[in-house]
């Protein structure tokens, strides 16, 4: 029996470190098997401890596996063996009791590590609010003077290459039309909320994770190390295009980074000036339906034939009273998936797609709606 | 034999009225197993829009409504009828009880199920569909933001929760009360204690889902908001709930699986169950600390620290008494005379791969690296084995093992190797790549996906269609064995069993042990 025993765990070893090295070294390589190792001290970190607990996974696994087709070959009836009779063993049973205890305890040290250092809250130098809708991200860059710059991220891929008529980019599914600017080696702070239902913002590789709840604020940070542009998902079921909503953050040189943060608060100046002007018929038709398509397509239908949301060809609201229909569009319909859309868009852009809705899809009403409709409209709630 | 002692009634009366173990067990199995053809149909649509890359079948909406109905009709359409009916057929047979305890309450809690899975599928026609906001349906996607068929839904969950705590009742009752003389409780077959922890685990968390979805039924209807900050409320606090009910809802999914398994191998080993002790302890640990480790699902709320580390130190507990199991098992098959029939070949099945599945398990445990893990593929790769090569493989290791003592006739047993084979392979084919594409970065619930995943989803729907097919064969073989099978009345039909159960005639009468069998 000890000779068996001996021969059983050296047959056994020898397949455990066969196995370990080479799902170690294919895991290194390949990020489309295993988890990424990422960009951040952290990311490296819970890397690290995956892989740990993988491999002492796989060693047990072998060992327990070992034994059992080991019984399997050789304790057979075909083989012509008497079965044994014994059927306990307080002392053995003591011992696979402690062992996995201490194996565990082995392994909560490096996680307890991990978790700490992820939690760690010390200043950061940038904090972002995040917010989750459906189905998009809003990124809101906290800055001292209160000049804060904010904006949507929605999906970029067409429509025609998620129903199959044009081939598929290679970010296909991955790529938004405003991402997320980051300047490189530096903490951020990350505070995530919703404003509808549950979503969760996650960016693989730099280790971030967190569940973006309607009226709470979750704290999450990141130290940036590598520039270069990170792409994630969200990871909550959160309604029709939960699989539509992706994340794009581009880690860039502190100079890029300041360049692109002043143009986008002289963008916003931009927006600002427009406020006061009035627009042609066509020139709010072109943005209205830009706007459309990023903001409503996904409900109410590409010819505003209705979907989740109701139709907007022929509806009374759209053919209706104009305040009716700019009352939807600011405030929303409360206890339905049609949102405020009033803190969403600036007053261009829904004046823009007010207009549009009244006069595309066969609606026709022949009005126009400016910035300064939006603007009084609002004031005068 | 007196007037008393009496056969079947005939026609649907016999069915309807029955208050026989063994009938209502039958209706229990059957209605489990078209449960999980539908079920299963509806996975089959999952992994049909996920072959390729792209939306080519269905739309959005509509993916999520079956990945909805999939998991509702699995968990509790299937899988958990399916251990009430053999609870029902095996539970008296193996104390030496002449039927259930309340018999009257079995017929109920049977004939409530039938409607309200009618209820519930009968959601995809009505406006606005089907609920879409998955099997955990979190507030506020499940209430504010929910198609109006989710108070059908709610309903529905309301009469499954009283049929399984009316099962419960019953098998408490039962296995406390009509034990036959001289069957203690540390004498009784492992199946039977696993089944009367998860009886007492199913009646302590079904009133906590009823619950939460009485809760979600106030705040969708009556103003209130429990789930709403808005009003004060917290959607938080519904996945608090929830899971205080979900968790110990696995193992009441699992444990009655470890006492099928528990049964099947030591009969095929031709040697008595290792540590038969230590493995009612570990059931009953296991069952303790199932109600202290829910918000392991919940890693990413945002819990303070103190939280995380509490619920990762509990959950990576479970290994103990979980790893115990499986080092019982093996050892009941170490130095045993082992033959490989078709129950067998499903029950060293499950050990493999459940064991895969808790190694997984004990990955996502661990909190800071779950940050990774959450809500990706992972998971659901995870729970498949444990749900499916766990539970189910179990299901089917006991259909095989206990059918030709229950209707006489023994099965195909080339069928049923095949039937195991091409299951195994096409299980493992569309779950072990969905371990890759979810560490890899892929999110669950999406009805589309970026392209470096598109191999990884081809092959595992390719391995789903296998695994769905393979069921064909099952039902044939089933089939094919109760009407015209070989015909066989060994009292022991598989000659390592051990149990009251095989001291009975072959098929089982209608009426069994009406005079208590001695136990020594």
């Amino acid at each position: 029996m000890g000779f068996k025993a001996k021969r059983l765990v050296q047959a056994a070893l020898a397949p455990v470190l066969l196995l370990t090295s080479v799902v170690c070294a294919a895991a290194g390589e390949l990020s489309s098997v295993n988890m990424s190792p990422g960009v951040t001290v952290v990311g490296r970190e819970i890397y690290d401890l995956h892989m740990i607990i993988l491999g002492i996974c796989v060693v047990i696994g072998v060992l327990v596996f070992g034994v059992m087709f080991y019984s399997i070959i050789y304790h057979r009836k075909s083989r012509g063996v008497t079965p044994a009779t014994f059927h306990e063993s307080t002392k053995v049973e003591i011992a696979w009791t402690v062992v996995p205890f201490i194996i565990l305890i082995a392994m909560a040290v490096p996680a307890t590590t991990t978790l700490l250092d992820i939690y760690d809250t010390d200043e950061a130098e940038l904090d972002i609010i995040v917010k989750g809708y459906q189905w998009k991200w809003k990124y809101e860059y906290l800055t001292e003077d209160g000049d804060n710059v904010a904006f949507f991220s929605n999906l970029r891929t067409p429509q025609a290459e998620i129903y199959n008529v044009e081939a598929k980019g290679q970010n296909y599914l991955l790529e938004v039309d405003e991402p997320l600017v980051l300047p490189v080696n530096t903490k951020v702070r990350f505070l995530v909320t919703a404003n509808d239902v549950i979503h969760s913002w996650w960016v693989p590789q730099l280790a971030v994770k967190k569940d973006a709840i309607p009226g709470f604020i979750n704290e999450i940070s990141t130290r940036t190390a590598d520039e270069g542009v990170y792409r994630g998902q969200c990871s909550e079921l959160c309604g029709k295009d939960h699989g539509f909503m992706p994340i794009v953050v581009n880690v860039v040189s502190k100079e890029e980074y300041a360049e692109w943060f002043a143009g986008k608060q002289a963008e916003a100046a931009e927006v600002n000036d427009l406020m006061a002007q009035t627009f042609a018929m066509d020139e709010l038709m072109d943005r209205g339906q830009s706007v459309y398509t990023r903001n409503c397509l996904a409900c109410h239908g590409a010819d505003g034939e209705g979907g989740v949301g109701t139709a907007i060809a022929g509806s009374a609201i759209a053919t209706g009273d104009v305040s009716g229909h700019l009352e939807v569009g600011i405030n929303g319909v409360p206890g339905t998936a049609m949102q405020a859309f009033g803190g969403q868009l600036n007053d261009v852009d829904m004046a823009a797609v007010i207009t549009y809705q009244r006069n595309a899809f066969g609606n026709n009403m022949g009005d126009l709606i400016q910035p300064i409709d939006v603007y009084n409209y609002k004031k005068g709630q | 034999m007196g007037d008393h002692h009496h056969g079947p009634a005939k026609g649907l009366t016999r069915w309807l009225f029955t208050t026989n173990h063994k009938d209502i067990g039958t209706m229990y199995l059957w209605f489990s197993f078209a449960m999980f053809i539908l079920g299963g149909f509806f996975a089959m649509v999952i992994r049909a829009e996920l072959f390729q890359p792209g939306m080519q079948l269905i739309d959005p909406a509509f993916f999520n409504q079956m990945t909805t109905l999939h998991g509702l009709i699995m968990v509790f359409g299937a899988i958990m009828p399916s251990f009430v009916g053999l609870a029902n057929w095996l539970i008296p047979m193996m104390i030496g009880a002449p039927d259930m305890a309340l018999p009257r309450m079995n017929n109920w809690s049977f004939w409530i199920l039938p409607p309200t899975f009618l209820l519930l599928a009968s959601t995809l026609f009505m406006e606005g569909g089907a609920p879409a906001f998955g099997w955990t349906f979190y507030a506020p996607l499940s209430t504010t933001y929910a198609p109006p068929s989710v108070t059908f839904f709610i309903f529905s969950v309301h009469v499954l929760g009283l049929s399984s705590i009316m099962g419960s009742i019953n098998i408490i009752a039962t296995v406390m009360n009509m034990r036959a003389p001289g069957m203690t409780y540390m004498k009784m077959p492992l199946f039977v204690w696993t089944w009367l922890i998860t009886a007492f685990l199913l009646v302590a968390v079904m009133p906590v889902l009823a619950g939460a979805v009485t809760m979600m039924l106030m705040d969708i209807h009556f103003g209130t908001s429990f789930f709403s900050a808005a009003g004060g409320g917290d959607p938080v606090l519904f996945q608090h709930v929830f899971w205080f009910f979900g968790h110990p809802e696995v193992y009441i999914i699992i444990l009655p699986a470890f006492g099928v398994v528990s049964q099947i191998i030591p009969a095929f080993s031709r040697k008595p169950l290792f540590g038969y002790d230590s493995m009612v302890y570990a059931t009953a640990s296991i069952a303790f600390l199932s109600f202290i480790v829910w918000a392991h699902h919940m890693y990413t709320v945002g819990m303070p620290v103190a939280g995380e580390l509490f619920f990762m130190y509990a959950t990576m507990l479970i290994a103990v008494p979980t790893g115990v199991k499986v080092f019982n098992w093996i050892s009941t098959m170490w130095r045993g005379a082992m033959s490989f029939e078709t129950p067998m070949l499903f029950s060293i099945g499950f050990l493999v791969l459940f064991t895969i599945g808790g190694f997984t398990g004990l990955m996502l445990s661990i909190a800071p690296a779950d940050f990774q893990y959450h809500d990706s593929y992972f998971v659901v790769a995870h729970f498949h084995y444990v749900m499916v090569a766990g539970a189910v493989f179990s299901m089917t290791a006991a259909i095989y093992f206990w059918l030709p003592k229950w209707c006489g006739r023994m099965y195909n047993e080339t069928m049923g190797k095949t039937h195991f084979w091409i299951s195994f392979i096409g299980f493992n084919l569309a779950f072990f790549p969905q371990h890759f594409v979810g560490l890899a970065g892929m999110p669950r619930r999406i009805p589309d996906y970026a392209l470096q995943f598109a191999d990884f989803n081809m092959m595992s729907s390719i391995g789903a269609f296998i695994y769905g097919a393979s069921q064909i064969l099952f039902l044939y073989n089933v089939i094919a064995t109760i009407v015209a099978g070989e015909p066989t009345s060994e009292e022991k039909v598989w000659d390592g069993a051990e149990g009251l159960e095989w001291t009975l005639p072959t098929p089982a009468p209608y009426h069994t042990f009406e005079t208590p069998p001695a136990v020594k």
